[in-house]
């Protein structure tokens, strides 16, 4: 299965740009289904982002973040070629990761 | 005479260092209940913050403090969002030793929507996508120097992106 973490992470010499993009339904909790039945929360909680072994930023979201979530944050450092580690785990326990090259 | 005078205070001396040693046991309790609540409030997600109805219950649970509003945070989001599903919203600052970076809505059911730990060597600056049930101050807080910093931003959504 393809992965649900899209990423790009581009280095301009002293800092990296990354851009992420997570394929998730993030639902409410609040919005009804066809039926008018609540659709129960389901939503990312935590996304990390890894890089030479030490965390360069965490995301702690709650259920208003948009579905299929969009984050952009920069860091000093970051070689071309070199490893950037992104997992991300929601509220029912289910996760993913992945590992992206920095361009 | 006397021996039966003396029995008396004895008594009353025994059952008065008792008291004393139950209640230094107890504080002793209250103590080490405590300790580990405050550590692990550091790292772990922030359930209760998320869970807050209001924007100041929020910042209260997150950071135990209350922000100032300052003009070295920019928060940048749209006049009028047509999708209240996805509004665009980020924030840059120019304060130094910034350690987190967090976004609420007021008029969401829960006010916080995102809190982003900004470590040593990331820049100030996040650009998200967030939900709004219908038009509301958006609040972004920056924690930078132990000190909370806030800028406001009235976003007005035509259709709302939380109900059905």
């Amino acid at each position: 299965m393809a992965s649900s973490i899209r990423v790009r992470a581009t280095s301009s010499g002293e800092t990296t740009e990354v851009q992420a993009l997570i394929q998730h339904p993030m639902d409410s909790g609040f919005v009804k289904d066809a039926k008018g039945e609540l659709i129960p929360p389901h939503f990312i909680q935590e996304l990390t982002f890894e890089y030479d072994g030490k965390n360069v930023f965490v995301a702690n979201w709650g259920a208003a973040v948009s579905k299929d979530p969009y984050v952009k944050f920069s860091f000093k450092g970051g070689k071309k070629g070199d490893d950037l580690k992104i997992s991300w785990v929601d509220n029912k326990g289910a996760s993913d990761t992945t590992t992206a090259k920095i361009q | 005479m006397t021996t039966p005078h003396n029995g008396f205070p004895a008594t009353r001396r025994l059952i008065l260092q008792g008291a004393v040693t139950v209640a230094l046991v107890g504080l002793g309790n209250i103590q080490f209940g405590l300790a580990p609540a405050f550590a692990a409030a550091n790292d772990k997600y922030p359930e209760d913050a998320f869970k807050a109805k209001s924007e100041a219950d929020a910042i209260k649970s997150l950071y135990g403090k209350t922000a100032e509003p300052s003009d070295k945070v920019k928060l940048d989001a749209p006049e009028i969002a047509e999708n209240g599903a996805v509004v665009p919203i980020s924030v840059t600052t120019t304060l130094a030793d910034v350690t987190s970076i967090s976004f609420l809505v007021s008029e969401n059911p829960n006010a916080l929507a995102a809190s982003y730990k900004i470590p040593a060597g990331t820049m100030p600056s996040v650009a998200n996508r967030l939900k709004m049930a219908k038009t509301s101050n958006v609040i972004a807080i920056v924690e930078a120097g132990g000190k909370l910093y806030s800028a406001t931003k009235e976003v007005k959504v035509t259709v709302g992106g939380c109900g059905g």
